[in-house]
């Protein structure tokens, strides 16, 4: 980033403005649409602004982990597409990639809001295993906040398909929800200077210095953290970070469809 | 040019069958047919038929004002990303009016990252693009913000001979330079600068409809700005550097000799 570009940009942040009249604490416009790929067991498309997710959830029969023989494997993976930017690249993914991949499984992991164990067939030998794909179609920044919003709504919209006994007949659709218990809401936050900044452009995005990413649930308790940028977060910067996503989680909470 | 509306074509329509047109930009012949290769508004001037493109990436054309960024430093000179497919070669003779001397610190005169408004001065069959500095308006720039809108809709940002650009630029004190290629650098108070983005955005938007002018004073009004129009450039506090501005209120008239740069400091 050139450091007369950002330099102008702090200075514009610090006074709480942006370019699309947004404060720094506001996200943008939200559209949502759930159940969008009708191969997959439940799929939630979710845009903030000009970021654009896909989120899509497959379920099947597998062979549990020898240490966890009741509980279910759930398995998040994304990928960065060259469609949604220019600057990703094709091939294996990325750090960025498999960075979103991991914060988003342990916002869903330690949040304990899949009831994993209700998901056992036959103990030690079969369990329901639970694959999350999450793909970007665009990327205006802030890729991680909606691709976990995305993947929850997918997870909520999921619907197990019939099996019977050996195979799963996934053309045939029963009416059982997954047992989901908690929401995770996943809401980074940046700092930009001094200013603390939610849901960013790419713009604003490539000039951070420090991001912190909150897990948080609805009674605003936090089962996952992940910090990221080169520099370091200070103890009060922390607070104030915190009480702002908790407010957007709150915030972001409302729009989920019920 | 008549108030009728331009027609939508889109690639692979059949616009004329006859040997007695001949194709333009954006059009090919096949036999006696000439087919749309791009989408676009449809338009003939005398015997050859055009296509005005509504969207696409900036094609380098001469005498170009651009905005590029620094992207790699070379042994002679630097390499600019310019928002087209193809890279631009900034070389040392012509970065400055000053005597470089030989293994000098390039990164003293740019950067990597750096923008700069620079000119291009050849393009050849291959696409290899030479930019200069050397020219009135042509210069480093330094902060601000940078915003990339549709190459193709830069004419209307622009205005008759500057008018556009230079209605924001006097409402909101910002200074605005329009690259050709599709970036536009706008740097003065963080509120205005916004204002003026929101307008520039606006005007891409709505650039097909009819009185924009009046459509975007009002608008800056609506900020609480005060517009001065200029009809008549008799008035010039802009320095526009000698370059003629010419460019037809009708949308995409005049397509190859749109060339209205904007660069000046306010």
């Amino acid at each position: 980033m050139n450091e007369d570009i950002k330099h102008d940009l702090i200075q514009s942040l610090s006074k709480n403005l942006r370019v699309d009249l947004r404060k720094n604490e506001d996200l943008r416009s939200i559209e949502i649409e759930t159940g969008c790929v009708a191969t997959a067991e439940g799929s939630a498309r979710v845009k903030f602004g000009d970021t654009e997710v896909i989120a899509g959830v497959k379920l099947a029969v597998e062979k549990p982990f020898p240490d966890t023989p009741e509980d279910a494997i759930l398995m998040v993976a994304s990928e960065m597409l060259p469609l949604s930017n220019p600057k990703y690249e094709g091939g294996p993914p990325g750090v960025d990639a498999i960075e979103m991949a991991r914060v988003i499984d342990r916002s869903f992991r330690e949040s304990r809001c899949i009831e994993t164990k209700k998901l056992c067939i036959q103990k030690g030998e079969k369990v329901w295993s639970i694959a999350i794909d999450i793909a970007p179609l665009n990327d205006d920044g802030n890729l991680l906040d909606v691709g976990a919003f995305a993947a929850l709504l997918a997870l909520q919209n999921t619907v197990f398909p019939e099996y019977d006994g050996t195979k799963v007949l996934v053309d045939k659709k029963t009416t059982m929800k997954l047992p989901m218990v908690r929401e995770p809401i996943t809401v980074t936050v940046f700092k930009i200077g001094n200013a603390f900044v939610v849901d960013p452009t790419e713009t604003e995005q490539t000039s951070f210095d420090a991001r912190m990413t909150f897990a948080i649930l609805a009674d605003d308790k936090i089962c996952s953290m992940q910090k990221g940028g080169d520099t370091a977060i200070m103890e009060e910067d922390l607070d104030i970070m915190l009480d702002i996503a908790i407010k957007t989680s709150q915030e972001l909470r409302k729009k989920i469809p019920r | 040019m008549s108030e009728e509306q331009k027609k939508v074509v889109v690639p692979g329509e059949i616009l004329a069958e006859s040997m007695e047109v001949l194709p333009g930009f954006g059009t090919y012949r096949n036999e006696k047919k000439i087919i749309a290769s791009r989408l676009g508004l449809l338009s003939q001037e005398g015997k050859v038929i055009k296509i005005i493109p509504l969207s696409g990436k900036y094609l380098p054309q001469r005498n170009d004002i651009v905005i590029g960024q620094v992207f790699d430093i070379l042994i002679s000179g630097w390499r600019l990303e310019i928002n087209s497919p193809y890279s631009a070669m900034l070389s040392m003779k012509e970065a400055s009016h000053d005597f470089i001397n030989k293994g000098a610190d390039l990164t003293r005169y740019y950067n990597l990252e750096d923008y700069v408004v620079a000119k291009i001065v050849n393009v050849t069959s291959q696409n290899l693009i030479d930019v200069s500095m050397r020219g009135p308006g042509l210069k480093k720039l330094k902060g601000g913000r940078i915003i990339k809108i549709n190459p193709f809709k830069v004419p209307r940002i622009i205005g008759k001979k500057g008018s556009m650009v230079s209605m924001i630029k006097n409402a909101t004190g910002c200074k605005i330079v329009v690259g050709q290629n599709g970036l536009v650098w706008i740097q003065g108070d963080p509120a205005m600068e916004i204002i003026a983005i929101q307008t520039i955005t606006k005007i891409e938007q709505e650039s097909h409809l009819n009185g924009l002018t009046e459509k975007i004073k009002t608008y800056l009004e609506q900020h609480g700005l005060t517009v001065v129009k200029e009809e008549s450039h008799d008035e010039q506090h802009d320095d526009h550097s000698g370059h003629e501005h010419r460019q037809d209120d009708q949308y995409g008239e005049q397509h190859d000799e749109q060339k209205g740069e904007e660069y000046e400091e306010n």
